[in-house]
């Protein structure tokens, strides 16, 4: 037994003792935060759609008038005997309290209402298009994370010159255009080089380039909040006390200062995740590829406002997810977050 | 059950007297700057030290004095841009002027173990205590994963962390300051090296837990481990270490036994330093000699308040705080306490962290009242006490985060000024060169900003802001804590003569018993958010009445001082 053992444990509380009801005073507590997460994600999405019913029912333009235009094609004023199916179809004429709880209703169950144009359920339209995006975005992601952290661990508190130019390229990368860069892409590598197909399909070879057109400019805002982090974290004493136990710079920067400077990049990546995804509609025109942009691009155009809406729910609802995921992420790589 | 880790067969005992570190005329400076614009600032000036095995040697000196530089040479880790030339560098039996990033890493952790101070940033905050023990054996290709973690949770256990196996699985800031110091201890001496440094090892520690750690440290030294102290505290050092050198500057102005630099000073400059500990020899005598000659005439108001001799300037009556913690129970940190502050007098108040002296000092109760020349204080809202919160300032331990750091120190002052009383710029200008006058500030300190200052200017700059609005009570929360001894020496000594010339009460709390010695009146003793013990300083420091103030007082170090000591001030 040591020496100083006896004096330390009158100084502490019994561990025994202390730690079981505060383990069940968290997870109480986690349960708490876990309810209290998820109802207000079911709250931003319940203003996602009260917003776009409110659009749905207040724009100009009767929309039983509307939706028989588009049926056959044609614009011209209706007679009330050739809209009074349609009203009667769609309940365009219950009051709008009537409608908006049937809007909920149907929300609920997953019905987001049927295309003007297309004259299928807008779940269908989306869900046939919202996996090419969905790729799309999540490589892109990737990859900006890839760049930055090779870039970071690599450059930050090198050599000067190195680490000067890199946090000179990752400003400008942050303030590239995503279709200036999309098309500077496209010209050089799939035009003048060859090396990529013109008209991208689904397959990877159509994928890397839409990906890095969104990829680069958001390795540079990524790059940027992360850098001053790693840099402050380089002058940490415990990444001090990691070399004086005989780990090498390498070691210290991946095992050690790497994780404590990645947060603010996760916190971004909650808003990067919503905005990569309305960023795909520029891609994917300027490549041609499938995906949810072209949908979206067409139905604003031939006012398809079915199609619009639940785009724009979906949206609501991807950033929701986002950012429960970087909560999870959060307290993954920080777990004095959990007690605190 | 080991008390440390046993030797391996290796090293047999014969060896005590080996020389662990021979270094000669040791030069380090660092290039600042690029081009034409560089310059090079010599940090460590021809420095010599030698340590044999079982033996502790201690470097002393100030902030800036270049004592951590040597150290973390001494690893090979004297920072970016370093410049080392020495005539002799060995350390560990290796040449260290030669070896290679490559080789320095087999010796890091290995031959030299390094402690810094404060292991709530000095362990990697998001890992578990046990990986860190374990990384420092990995890295030295010790054993497998599975022995690697039994070896983790023996170390815990030898430097006296009860329930090592728990332990192990939490994050330092899981860990009590005690403990996750120890932590830190083990996972540098986890492969048993024969030298350790110990960088400040105790300095962010209490006074209680501050002892078991040098208990540790001691024995670490009785098995043959080498052991280099680096510390601005002298009573810690006359605890620890056998030889003493006394940094300056980046040079040694003194090296010797720690009983004769100590006992029997010889350089001018290790006299000063142990003149301006405060503690009670002390009491009631400068720590500087300009502190003498600062006591400039008394203030008539000084003599009104000693004439006047009428009750408590500040009067609280059973205290009560609650805080909400983050799981939503209440818990309660401060237990009804009571104390009288009268006009001209200094209560200390001291405790340990989360003692709640911070607390009740912040005179704004959840229960109890606090009343000030016996009018109501704490229960007033806030329009209601604003003309009346110029009576009572505060100063806090940095203050650099208590400035605007676009001001600069004029400004500073000027915004502490009631405009009314002050209408016109002159009066404002004479009224600020006044307050700098007061607290020793030249007039080309006026003009600079808080980061352009020094620690002690900084301090004299919030000092002369807690007196702008001529307030009756100052509280100081920890205001001499971060300042090196020399400078909190000073600090002190314009906090007393400012008392006395302007008839100042003070709120006085600290950590360091000697500090509280020296400066109170009476003593409040705090533990737990209760008042333990309170009394005359005197009487708490020479009988005190309570098993904690025993405790506290018996884990002190206290400065081992022979009968040939002469207190320069003094004689």
């Amino acid at each position: 037994m040591s020496i100083l053992e006896t004096r330390e444990t009158t100084l502490e509380t019994d561990p025994d003792q202390a730690s079981r009801p505060r383990r069940d005073r968290h997870i109480f507590t986690g349960l708490r935060s876990l309810g209290t997460r998820l109802l207000s994600a079911v709250g931003v999405i319940w203003a996602a759609a009260t917003f776009t019913f409110l659009i749905q029912s207040l724009l100009p333009g009767d929309r039983a008038t509307l939706l028989l235009n588009q049926l056959n094609g044609q614009i011209q004023e209706r007679t009330a005997a050739e809209l009074a199916p349609i009203n009667e179809k769609y309940g365009f004429t219950d009051p709008l309290i009537v409608q908006y709880f049937r809007f909920l209703g149907d929300l609920a169950t997953g019905n987001l209402g049927t295309s003007y144009q297309l004259h299928k359920p807008v779940i269908e339209v989306i869900g046939d298009q919202i996996a090419p995006t969905i790729v799309l975005t999540f490589t892109s992601l990737l990859i900006a994370w890839a760049i930055c952290i090779v870039v970071i661990v690599g450059t930050a508190k090198r050599n000067r010159f190195f680490s000067s130019v890199a946090s000179g390229l990752e400003a400008l990368a942050a303030g590239l255009p995503q279709y200036w860069l999309g098309v500077i892409l496209l010209v050089v590598f799939a035009l003048n080089l060859g090396l990529f197909p013109v008209v991208g399909g689904t397959g990877i070879g159509g994928l890397l380039l839409p990906a890095l057109t969104l990829g680069i400019p958001l390795a540079g805002f990524l790059g940027q909040v992360i850098r001053t982090e790693f840099e402050s974290g380089m002058d940490q004493p415990f990444a001090l006390t990691a070399r004086m136990r005989g780990m090498g710079d390498t070691g210290v920067r991946l095992r050690h200062v790497l994780r404590h400077s990645v947060l603010p990049g996760i916190t971004l990546s909650g808003w990067a995740l919503g905005s990569l995804f309305s960023a795909a509609v520029i891609a994917e025109s300027i490549f041609t590829r499938p995906g949810l942009g072209k949908v979206l691009v067409t139905a604003v155009n031939s006012r398809d406002l079915p199609v619009v809406c639940g785009i724009v729910i979906l949206v609501a609802v991807i950033y929701v997810v986002a950012n429960l995921l970087v909560d999870v992420a959060y307290t993954l790589i920080d777990p004095r977050l959990k007690t605190s | 059950m080991t008390v440390l880790v046993e030797k391996p067969v290796s090293a047999p005992a014969a060896s005590a007297n080996r020389t662990l570190l021979a270094v000669h005329a040791l030069n380090v400076s660092f290039a600042v700057g690029t081009g034409r614009h560089q310059k090079i600032n010599h940090v460590v000036k021809n420095v010599s030290l030698e340590l044999s095995a079982g033996r502790c040697l201690a470097i002393v000196g100030e902030s800036g004095s270049g004592k951590s530089v040597t150290a973390r040479t001494l690893v090979g880790l004297p920072g970016r841009n370093a410049i080392i030339e020495a005539t002799r560098l060995e350390v560990a039996n290796r040449n260290a002027l030669t070896l290679s990033e490559r080789l320095w890493r087999q010796v890091r952790g290995k031959d030299i173990g390094f402690i810094l101070q404060d292991a709530l940033v000095s362990l990697d905050p998001l890992r578990p205590v046990g990986k860190e023990i374990e990384e420092a054996l990995r890295l030295h290709g010790w054993g497998n994963a599975a022995s690697r973690r039994r070896k983790a949770i023996e170390l815990l256990d030898s430097v006296g962390v009860p329930q090592p196996e728990m332990r192990s699985r939490q994050r330092p800031d899981e860990l009590s300051g005690g403990l996750r110091q120890r932590a830190l201890i083990a996972s540098a001496i986890a492969l048993d090296p024969a030298l350790v440094i110990a960088d400040e090892p105790t300095t962010a520690l209490d006074v209680t837990v501050q002892a078991q750690v040098l208990d540790l440290l001691a024995a670490m030294k009785a098995r043959g481990t080498g052991i280099i102290l680096i510390s601005h505290d002298l009573s810690v050092v006359s605890r620890l270490a056998d030889d003493v050198a006394v940094m300056r500057g980046g040079a040694i102005v003194e090296q010797g036994p720690v009983r004769e630099v100590l006992g029997n000073p010889q350089h001018e400059y290790t006299r000063a330093l142990l003149d301006a500990v405060p503690s009670a020899h002390t009491k009631g005598t400068p720590l500087t000699k300009e502190g003498r000659s600062g006591i400039i005439a008394t203030s008539d108001r000084a003599r009104r308040v000693r004439a006047a001799n009428a009750g408590p300037v500040l009067e609280a009556r059973g205290l009560g705080k609650s805080y909400d913690g983050p799981d939503g129970v209440r818990r309660k940190v401060v237990h009804d306490v009571s104390f009288n502050l009268a006009a001209g007098e200094t209560l200390g108040i001291v405790g340990e962290s989360g003692s709640g002296k911070s607390t009740t000092a912040k005179l704004a109760p959840d229960t109890g009242e606090v009343l000030l020349d016996g009018q109501p204080w704490s229960s007033l809202s806030t329009s209601q006490r604003r003309p009346r919160r110029r009576r009572v300032t505060v100063v806090y331990q940095d203050p650099l985060s208590s400035f605007d750091p676009r001001w600069n120190a004029e400004r500073i002052l000027v915004d502490a000024l009631d405009h009314r009383d002050f209408s016109t710029a002159q009066t404002r200008s004479n009224r600020v060169a006044e307050l700098a006058g007061q607290v020793g500030l030249q007039v080309e300190h006026l003009e600079k900003h808080p980061l352009q200052l020094s620690g002690g200017q900084r301090q004299r700059l919030a000092i002369a802001r807690a007196l702008a609005p001529e307030p009756e009570v100052i509280v100081l929360d920890e205001a001499v804590s971060a300042l090196d001894v020399s400078v909190q020496a000073q600090v002190l000594d314009l906090l007393t003569n400012l008392q006395a010339q302007l008839g100042l009460s003070y709120l006085f709390i600290s950590h360091d018993l000697g500090v509280i010695h020296h400066m109170s009146d009476r003593v409040l003793v705090m533990k737990d958010g209760k008042a333990v013990e309170q009394g005359t300083a005197d009487q708490i420091f020479n009988e005190p009445a309570h098993p904690y103030t025993q405790e506290l007082l018996a884990s002190l170090p206290r400065l081992e001082i022979t009968e040939n000591t002469t207190r320069s001030i003094n004689a």
